[in-house]
């Protein structure tokens, strides 16, 4: 039988590197059940009890105003960890005691890791471990998990606690008329018979809590009751100030508490990153900086991962193709498998697989800074701009994550706290030219602008931006009115990342691209053969196939956009279910081949320079892949946002393709 | 004490936290935070963009819309 242990911590606790430290590769990722908030659970083996520890979301407290918060405290309350340890930063521990009065609260059972003792110790701040435990009543282990310090003996105090109860577990007091109110709600709750510990419930209904109130009001004993509904009109009446009160009153329980246990030396320290911070969110200096490193992560993302390992990739997926094409024409297949093998998986499939060595670079550069400290400070020097235009900083750190994958931008929106800038973040993000849109742009380049390749890859980087922005501020001003937009972002101090994080950070989100690789895009490119072969008889992607008749019915929305051919459209449309799909069916349907110098050539014919631009604005803009689209859906917790979101960039898109022709006409282009 | 809207304050001033008058979700975010009644504040930057305070030795921006809504007192 394995044990369970519950990781919480405040966000920048070091909650994910102990987490890391203590699994190693032992883990796996998955979501809660119905929410998208991921799951990671690891694996600890020690003697012979193996233990499985659920890395819950880094939240600052365990009420309802986000998802995270609302699956942490659930799987505290209903999941039965055995265990829970709560990470606390020695550098704060006033604030990130917090949490642990809401862990005792709900009488878990809690060891405290309080981490980076050395930092503490650098900053001069000494906390005394054994009159912290005493007083919270639960074991406090010193660890510094990016050095794999005191692991084990927190693992040992996990193993204790869960041997034997904790005795005495610690009561807050919230004031006299909130404790009688709090014995009053008690009587009832526990007739109530709910699966929630009636002391908890009791305070989280005067705190006003959502979901806790629904539970209750769902309660038919207690709705029953006269007396009941008597209190819960009085608790309504005077929430708002409870609310308040009980937050003040746990800080007060965790201030008299810190007051002996915490020494901190009379002035702060000066640290490494008040002088770094100092450079990095000057009010001139920030923002040239963030653009200059910004410009150094694409160069680098662009050098290595396309024109060194892509192309690289390329060739070996290459000789793949033919070697495997060898063996089914030795092995005697049918000429359809060879079909399928060469056009549907090699072409695209391994179209897919060609632009991996840049995702994996954009990745680790992402993760070099999220793990440094700096991505907060981009969102604090940005913040000016996006909100000039109804955004905030926040939401550019979304955006930049869009440049790899929507999928993954669209959840880092999970970082805004009003519906407002989340919803608006959420919405733009697909305008982020992601990056299995690059081997479109790049075979456009090559045909028309190979000697300003840089120059045009970066003006649809830029012009996505652009158009963000400006439905960025249509959408605060229209939609969204009225509603409220807040900035709070903690700037957590400097760290050198540790290899581990960025390593383990990368491989999340490029084994993801992996998966969709292996699942969705092969299923469609199989479909997307198939429909290209049927019916029975026809030319393989030619005009007659079910494929060439969908793209005949759609084209003439292109002419005014001067590609209505239905090659184009069938590439497009291919691109609704997997931009990586893209390429690969304009190889199939313009050159019967699936990309490179054939393809070029056939472009080249096919379009002008003019076209290919407006192709491409086309391609960067409009509706975004089903991945996404299901993200959308899932994060705005509507199929009607999804729908929302794939009409509207569909229209941005072919209105911006259209000017882009037609004016490029009127000045004699084409 | 009298209390005046955080964002009056220059880089380098110390405050404690009075009241917050902001939405209801907001200010419970600062309150759990660490924004609390009574809570002290240095000012390390209010210039253009976000402040930037330091709380318990840890720095926090705050749009300007916040601080506008977060009374405090001055610290000497």
């Amino acid at each position: 039988m394995s044990y369970t242990i519950a990781l919480v911590g405040n966000p920048n606790s070091g909650k994910t590197t102990l987490f890391n430290a203590l699994t190693g590769s032992n883990q796996h990722v998955g979501n809660w059940p119905g929410v998208t908030v991921e799951r990671k659970e690891g694996q600890v083996q020690r003697g012979n009890q193996l233990y499985t520890i659920v890395d819950l979301p880094g939240t600052y407290s365990l009420g309802a105003l986000s998802e995270d918060e609302v699956v942490a405290r659930e799987f505290i309350l209903t999941g039965h960890p055995d265990v829970v340890i709560n990470v606390v930063d020695a550098t704060n521990v006033e604030r990130n005691l917090y949490l642990t009065t809401q862990l005792l609260e709900m009488g878990a059972k809690v060891v405290v890791a309080l981490n980076m003792v050395d930092e503490a110790e650098d900053r001069q701040i000494s906390v005394d471990e054994k009159a912290l435990a005493q007083r919270l009543g639960a074991p406090v282990v010193p660890t510094v998990a990016s050095r794999r310090k005191g692991l084990d003996q927190l693992m040992q105090a996990a193993a204790d606690v869960i041997e034997r109860p904790l005795n005495g577990v610690v009561r807050l007091s919230y004031g006299e008329s909130i404790d009688a109110k709090l014995a009053e709600l008690q009587e009832f709750l526990v007739k109530g018979d709910l699966t929630y510990p009636p002391g908890w419930l009791g305070v989280k209904l005067l705190e006003g809590d959502t979901y806790v109130r629904k539970i209750v009001r769902e309660n038919a004993s207690l709705q029953s009751s006269e007396e009941f509904g008597r209190l819960w009109d009085e608790i309504a009446a005077q929430e708002d100030d409870w609310q308040l009160e009980i937050v003040d009153r746990r800080y007060q329980f965790v201030s008299a508490i810190t007051k002996d246990v915490v020494q901190r030396p009379g002035t702060a320290v000066q640290t490494a990153t008040d002088q770094l911070d100092r450079v990095l969110t000057h009010r001139y200096l920030g923002l040239p900086i963030f653009a200059a490193i910004m410009f150094v992560v694409f160069q680098l993302t662009f050098a290595v991962g396309q024109d060194l390992l892509g192309d690289l990739m390329a060739t070996g997926m290459g000789a793949f193709g033919s070697i495997l094409e060898r063996v089914l024409v030795n092995a005697g297949a049918p000429d359809w498998l060879i079909g399928f093998a060469g056009s549907g998986i090699i072409g695209g499939v391994g179209a897919v697989l060609e632009f991996i060595p840049l995702i994996v670079i954009l990745y680790l550069l992402m993760g070099l800074l999220e793990d440094s400290g700096y991505m907060a400070r981009a969102a604090y020097v940005m913040d000016n701009i996006m909100r000039a235009v109804g955004l905030q900083g926040k939401t550019f750190v979304s955006m930049i994550v869009g440049f790899g994958c929507n999928v993954p931008g669209v959840m880092a929106t999970r970082t805004l706290e009003s519906r407002k800038d989340r919803m608006i973040a959420v919405l733009i993000n697909p305008f982020m030219s992601c990056g299995a849109k690059i081997p479109i742009y790049l075979v456009f380049i090559a045909a028309f602008f190979p000697s300003y390749g840089g120059l045009v890859l970066f003006s649809v980087y830029v012009l996505g931006i652009l158009i963000a922005f400006l439905m960025g501020k249509v959408f605060s001003k229209t939609l969204f009115k009225g509603e409220t937009s807040h900035f709070i972002m903690e700037l957590p101090p400097y760290r050198l990342p540790t290899v581990g994080n960025v390593l383990r950070n990368m491989w999340d989100n490029v084994s993801g691209f992996l998966a969709r690789a292996g699942t969705t895009i092969f299923a469609v490119v199989s479909l997307l053969w198939v429909l290209a072969v049927l019916p029975g008889g026809v030319e393989p992607y030619g005009p007659e196939s079910i494929l060439g008749r969908i793209g005949l019915v759609i084209a003439p929305i292109f002419g005014p956009a001067g590609f209505g051919n239905w090659q184009a459209a069938v590439g497009l449309f291919s691109g609704i279910a997997a931009k990586e799909a893209v390429v690969a069916t304009l190889g199939m349907v313009y050159a019967g081949v699936e990309g490179g110098a054939e393809l070029v050539g056939v472009i080249r014919e096919v379009f002008t320079p003019l076209s290919a631009a407006s192709f491409m604005v086309m391609t960067l803009l409009y509706t975004p892949c089903a991945a996404t689209l299901g993200t959308i859906r899932k994060e705005t917790g509507s199929a009607k946002w999804a729908l929302f979101s794939a009409l509207y960039t569909f229209a941005i898109a072919w209105v911006m393709a259209v000017l882009i022709f037609q004016i490029g006409r009127l000045f004699g282009l084409s | 004490m009298d209390y005046l809207p955080l964002i009056s304050l220059h880089s380098g001033e110390t405050c404690k936290i009075g009241r917050i008058v902001a939405g209801r979700s907001a200010t419970k975010r600062l309150y759990e935070m660490g924004f609390n009644t009574g809570a002290q504040i240095q000012v390390l930057k209010n210039d253009r963009g976000p402040l930037i305070v330091a709380l318990c030795g840890h720095k926090v921006a705050l749009g300007r819309g916040l601080a506008q809504k977060m009374l405090v007192g001055k610290v000497r």
